[in-house]
């Protein structure tokens, strides 16, 4: 630090006389600030410097207050608060200065003015308000300078509420004749947009005069709008493709002026964004990506200069390709180019090397094979992050065979890694792997002891809980069940024999649950051994008191025997009188139930897990205690949002209007709905106090009613509970038994080692061989369009092929034991076609179209199809067959109702998927059609679906797993919305396993308007008025009327039924109510009236956005119409 | 879009912050504090992207840095910028700042932090890359000093014109 005060004081003098220009006052401003920091870099610790600034800010608060400050002085102090504010300390007080400055100030106290706000406020900081008439004068100015100036600030931040005042003039400068200004003017609407899309709606037109603008400037900044807007909907912007294209090949040939090159590139960044775009637009379609072939490879071929940059454009150019629809000579060039960056001595070309080959490589595994000497040194590579992006790269490329060595590499690199991010990040990955590959039990067990005791408490919750229920829901036999079950108390003993204070919390919890679940299997482990480790836990002092309840559960499923008991005893004397009452109702069942081992027996049978627990969601077995309390006097219970209203009812006059509201108790509801075992253990521990508090003192058999419900969830963890499957999707693999490792084993040694080159080392290319075992055959996406030529490195015994795909179907699948949605479909219609005694008429293209499509493999069924009813139900379309096949798919619940178009999602050489939806009164069904194309059956195959804004629940009783050859699987979701946004996606990954070959994921998005979920609302008006006061979020707009000869309002509102499912509540005179849900139980509530012939809508509703989205696609219907 | 542009010296002292979102004040001095401690641990000869911590969003943003001299200059961006095409408007800016400040050194930044915000202003306008061309970000500048100093005469003048009275 000394050093950097000697330079900062014998530089001051001399940096102050350079810039001491004519005119005292500036000086002297100077001087200040030096001083303040001279004072600054003088001090030894923190605490002083605080006393310092705080000096410093009620000096620089005195002074701004003071009538007699110039504005030359204020921009000084200014000054001086930014940097304050810099160091991270408040200086509130000067914000309003900071707008004061701005307006009044002359153009460069404004500057300085607009500089302070910009950093001091926030878009929703209530001062910023007191900007907009500031912005609006500058925006009219006649002064470049300060228009430039207020386009700034508006970029930076603006009330989205305000953006209507200032709109027009925004646009308006998209005329302007300089181009700096047409430029800020594109960048601040691409705000407007990112913050409030459909305020700019009506610009779109706009947005395409600048990117032909005369300057290329304003045409750079406007890629910035297409960027995002293609992003969201690349299918409306097919037909710019050809522009971008002729763009880019000028700036590649030049033809731009040598002010935009830079170290003689021309324009690079322009490239990278364009190249960016093309990605996006080619991205599965054919047709698009072969206008960009040319100006791919010209780009390809320009790129050759050796600096940094040109590095930038190469490494952009190589994930376009590979994005785009493939072409094989590009793919080759592409490959090079990879090939060229992960060789490179340039760490940062490495690095990116490493990012685009983890881009590639399941499209292209052979790729990471050619370079696995490369992959193997930059494991060992000394900065954090190389090795942190090869982990990745090995996480993608991940199969049965090498598993055990690539979570090792992880393991040994989470030891190491001080990270909480990495950890996480890494942590779940390798959970994720062990579950997937595991080769036998042990090693299951032993990885995930790691996992957890790395994780530490970090971890997602969601590793804990998937890993108990795959303990306890098993895999097929039983006896590798009891094995893996076993191994699991054996170690988890050894582990609490040893030194259980190390542990953390998440892994006490998960070893308690096991002990008191599984303990018994071993015949050699006492109880009350497993009760006396258990008790240590309780002892020490980190424990918390979550993991104490988790502890307690556990010895409740225990406590059997003369020495357990007394050991129960003994904890129920030390937490009966515990302060935590959590602790206390365990203790309390504990110590009930060691007495009564008949209860016991009947609360907490053994083996649980197999029987299907039925959870009452409607809590209908309260009915009678309801009765009784409603009989004795109590309020009927209301719930919270109608509470709401009968207070803001009661009071005249509500002055917090935006209190408590919906929202909240939805978001508590959505916390329930997705449960860890924590969360679930809490929120049960306390709904069982609930209830004791409610009767206070009640008799035995009413408290035990309440322990018993506690303990039917919390046994919920290791049944097969239907809402726990809805939650979570993904589906735990089967382990693979150790017979298969053996095999896999050998093959491993059977396969011949790479080119050799001299000065490797040995372990290297062991640990190279081992790494990238099961690579190289059998790639199913052949992207170069031919058969492959080269020599498969690492070529797998033919037998190990069939040995594997023999396993899968020996065992039992799922398909197997519970029928799946297409077995239920056929075994259904075989009823119909028994009830209905006469055979319709079957339209010859129908049944010969299904029998192509669902091929030999349902030959014993066709005659049952032929005949089948549903099949003429949805007979509509004859010219589309494939569609109408999927159809019959449909599950039964849903056959009967409309279902939408069938839109394909995705596909590629093996499996089609598509999707279509039903709309239901209180939710949208989701179905999503798997189809495998080719000619062997699709194995392990796991649908995963997520969405930021929906809640999707699985409804079909077990996932699929496996799908034979040209037939069709259906996966089938209710969605309900969480979050409102215009439109909302479902993103999916499919994975899946062809016999013998290497996994494979194909990933999907699919978008849904926000209209699909809207539902009619209906009430009266004096509901709606009261619901209306209730509601907190709002927007107002002006919407279009249709005007024909009748009344244009109630016009206007039919289109808007109609189009959007609106209920129309009632239309007086030129006003109109209208009302809606959003599924489910979110409702929206309009008032229309006709103002100087538009609509003026104000729209209300409980949830944040609502009210945005709804009125982007009433716009938008009206537009259509 | 960037989010955040930091400048801080080999001590970690803060010269330049810039958040294109909004923190609140102590989750913007945690960002600082956290991103020196990634950044100044690491060695010259490794690479100039940092994978973001967790307080500034996780898995998709990044950390792009580089050191000179006595200074570190990062850029948080999101996954929509490319790596090297920000390492080098780094350089630009930096490129920038010299000419601005004819060698510039740590000090120029502290006693002209508003000079350096209107620089960048001129580079990166909401989180949004607006010019890379440093020869038209110094035209920009210099039509703002032009102006300044023709703003500094008029005060003058107008100060000498009320100081009799």
């Amino acid at each position: 630090m000394s050093d950097v005060v000697e330079k900062t004081l014998t530089a001051l003098p001399s940096l102050l006389s350079l810039d001491s220009q004519p005119g005292s006052a500036k000086l002297s401003s100077t001087s200040k600030l030096g001083n303040l920091i001279r004072g600054i870099t003088e001090l030894t610790s923190k605490h002083e410097e605080e006393k310092l600034i705080q000096r410093e800010l009620t000096s620089i608060k005195d002074q701004v207050s003071s009538p007699n400050t110039s504005m030359r002085q204020m921009k000084e102090l200014m000054v001086r608060a930014i940097y304050c504010e810099m160091l991270g300390y408040e200086a509130s007080f000067s914000y309003i200065h900071a707008i004061k400055l701005a307006q009044q100030g002359s153009v460069l106290d404004k500057r300085v003015g607009y500089l302070a706000v910009s950093l001091f406020l926030n878009e929703s900081h209530e001062l910023l308000l007191l900007l907009v008439n500031t912005v609006l004068k500058d925006l009219q100015s006649t002064n470049l300078i300060e228009v430039c100036m207020a386009l700034t600030v508006v970029s930076q931040m603006f009330p989205k509420d305000m953006i209507p005042a200032i709109l027009p003039l925004v646009e308006d400068k998209l005329n302007h004749p300089k181009e700096i200004i047409r430029r800020k003017a594109v960048l601040a609407l691409y705000k407007f947009y990112l913050i409030a899309p459909n305020q700019v709606q009506h610009i779109h037109n706009k947005f395409r005069k600048a990117l032909c603008d005369k300057d290329p400037g304003v045409m750079t900044a406007s890629l910035h709008i297409y960027l995002q807007l293609i992003k969201e909907n690349s299918e409306g912007y097919k037909d710019l493709t050809a522009s971008f294209v002729t763009i880019l090949k000028q700036v590649v040939g030049g033809k731009l002026p040598m002010d935009f090159n830079y170290h003689s590139v021309p324009a690079p960044w322009l490239q990278i964004q364009l190249l960016r775009i093309l990605s996006l637009l080619g991205k599965n379609d054919q047709s698009t990506s072969e206008i960009m072939y040319e100006v791919l490879d010209e780009s390809l071929r320009r790129a050759e200069m050796n600096h940094n940059i040109t590095y930038a454009i190469l490494y952009e150019c190589v994930k376009c390709i590979y994005t785009i629809q493939p072409k094989s000579e590009l793919l080759e060039k592409a490959a090079k180019c990879i090939g060229n960056f992960v060789l490179s001595p340039k760490i940062n070309l490495k690095y990116l090397g490493l990012k685009a080959l983890t881009y590639v490589v399941q499209q292209d595994p052979k790729l990471a094979l050619q370079h696995q000497m490369t992959i193997i040194e930059c494991l060992d590579h000394p900065d954090l992050i190389i090795k942190r992006e090869t982990l990745e790269l090995l996480f993608r490329i991940t199969n049965g065979q090498n598993v055990t060595v690539i979570v090792e590499k992880m393991l040994d690199f989470l030891r190491i890694s001080k990270d909480d991010y990495t950890t996480i990040d890494l942590v779940g990955k390798v959970a994720e792997l062990a579950e997937k590959y595991a080769p036998d039990n042990e090693w299951f067990i032993e990885t995930m002891n790691t996992v957890f005791s790395l994780g530490g408490d970090m971890m997602q919750p969601d590793i804990p809980n998937s890993f108990l229920k795959l303990l306890s829901e098993g895999f097929d036999s039983d006896e590798e069940d009891r094995k893996l079950r076993l191994f699991a108390v054996d170690s988890y003993v050894s582990l609490l024999q040893s030194e259980p204070n190390k542990l953390p919390q998440r892994f006490l919890q998960v070893i308690s649950w096991v002990l008191g679940e599984y303990s018994h299997l071993s015949a050699e482990l006492e109880p009350a051994t497993v009760m006396t480790l258990l008790s240590k836990l309780l002892d020490l002092k980190h424990t918390s008191s979550e993991t104490k309840s988790w502890v307690l559960m556990a010895m409740t499923k225990l406590c059997e025997g003369g020495v357990a008991i007394s050991v129960a005893q003994d904890i129920y004397e030390t937490h009966s009188s515990s302060m935590d009452t959590v602790l206390r109702q365990r203790a309390q069942e504990l110590q009930h139930l060691s007495q009564d081992s008949e209860l016991r027996g009947r609360v907490l049978p053994r083996d649980a897990g197999l029987m299907p627990l039925e959870v009452d969601s409607s809590l209908s077995f309260l009915d009678g205690f309801v009765s009784e309390a409603l009989a004795a006097g109590a309020a009927p219970y209301k719930p919270p949002h109608q509470r709401q209203e009968e207070l803001a009812q009661a009071k005249a006059l509500s002055l917090e209007p935006y209190s408590l509201s919906l929202p909240i108790s939805m978001s508590s509801c959505s916390i329930a709905d997705r449960q860890s075992p924590t969360l679930m253990s809490m929120s049960s521990g306390l709904s069982g106090d609930s209830t004791d508090l409610s009767h206070k003192g009640g008799s035995t058999t009413l408290k035990l009613d309440g322990v018993k419900r506690v303990w039917g969830r919390e046994g919920y963890l290791a049944q097969r509970e239907p809402v726990e499957e809805t939650a979570q999707v993904e589906v735990p693999s089967p382990l693979r038994s150790p017979s298969q490792q053996a095999e896999a084993d050998s093959t491993q040694s059977q396969t011949p080692t790479p080119t050799v080159t001299p000065e490797l080392e040995q372990d290297k290319q062991q640990l190279a061989s081992s790494l990238f075992v099961g690579l190289g055959s059998q790639s199913s996406v052949c992207l170069m369009g031919k058969s492959d030529p080269t020599p498969q490195r690492f070529r797998r015994k033919a037998q190990g092929r069939a040995s594997s795909s023999g396993a899968s179907e020996k065992t039992p699948t799922s398909l197997g034991s519970t029928p799946s949605p297409v077995d239920n479909l056929l075994c259904n219609s075989l009823l119909d076609s028994n009830l209905v005694s006469e055979p319709t008429n079957q339209t010859p293209q129908a049944s010969q179209s299904l029998d192509t499509t669902n091929g030999n493999c349902h030959e014993e069924l066709t005659d049952v199809k032929e005949n089948n009813p549903s099949l003429i139900h949805n007979n509509e379309e004859p010219d589309k067959p494939k569609d109408l096949c999927l159809s019959s798919h449909l599950p039964t619940e849903l056959s009967g109702l409309s279902h939408s178009e069938i839109t394909p999602l995705c596909s590629n050489q093996s499996v089609n998927l598509s999707a279509c939806h039903v709309q239901k009164e209180d939710s949208l069904q989701l179905v999503i059609f798997i189809f495998n194309s080719s000619d062997s059956a699709l194995q392990q195959m796991q649908l995963q679906v997520d969405s930021g804004e929906l809640k999707l629940s699985l409804i079909t009783d077990s996932p699929v797993e496996e799908v034979r050859s040209h037939s069709v699987a259906v996966c089938h979701y209710s969605v309900t919305v969480k979050r409102p946004s215009v439109h909302v996606e479902v993103l999916g990954m499919l994975s899946y396993q062809l016999p013998g070959g290497t996994p494979q994921t194909i990933q999907f998005s699919h978008k849904l308007p926000l209209t699909t979920f809207i539902r009619p609302l209906t009430l009266s008006t004096e509901e709606y008025g009261s619901m209306w006061l209730a509601f907190s979020q709002d927007t107002k707009q002006n919407l279009t009327l249709i005007n024909d000869d009748q009344d244009p309002l109630t016009t206007t509102l039919n289109v808007l039924k109609k189009k959007l499912q609106l209920h129309v509540v009632e239309i007086i005179g030129v006003e109109g109510i209208v009302a809606c849900q959003l599924v489910q139980d979110q409702p929206c509530l309009m008032h229309c009236r006709v103002h100087a012939g538009t609509l003026a809508v104000w729209l209300r509703s409980p949830v944040p956005d609502l009210p945005d989205c709804l009125l982007y696609h009433c716009q938008r219907a009206l537009q259509e119409h | 879009m960037i989010k955040a542009i930091l400048i801080f010296n080999n001590h970690g002292k803060p010269r330049l912050s810039k958040f294109y979102e909004h923190y609140t004040e102590d989750t913007e001095q945690q960002i600082i504090r956290e991103t020196f401690h990634l950044v100044s641990k690491r060695d010259e000869n490794v690479c100039n992207f940092l994978e973001g911590g967790m307080l500034i969003g996780g898995s998709d943003y990044k950390l792009i840095y580089r050191h000179y001299a006595t200074l570190y200059f990062v850029f948080c961006v999101d996954s929509s910028e490319s790596e090297l095409g920000i390492l080098d408007l780094i350089q630009v800016f930096v490129e920038t700042l010299d000419k601005c400040f004819e060698n510039v050194c740590e000090l120029d930044l502290i006693f002209h932090v508003d000079k350096v915000h209107n620089i960048l202003a001129e580079m990166v306008m909401g989180g949004m890359v607006l010019e890379t061309n440093m020869n038209e970000i110094i035209t920009q500048v210099d039509a703002q000093n032009k102006m300044e100093k023709s703003e500094v005469n008029q005060d003058l003048t107008y100060s000498l014109f009320y100081l009799p009275v």
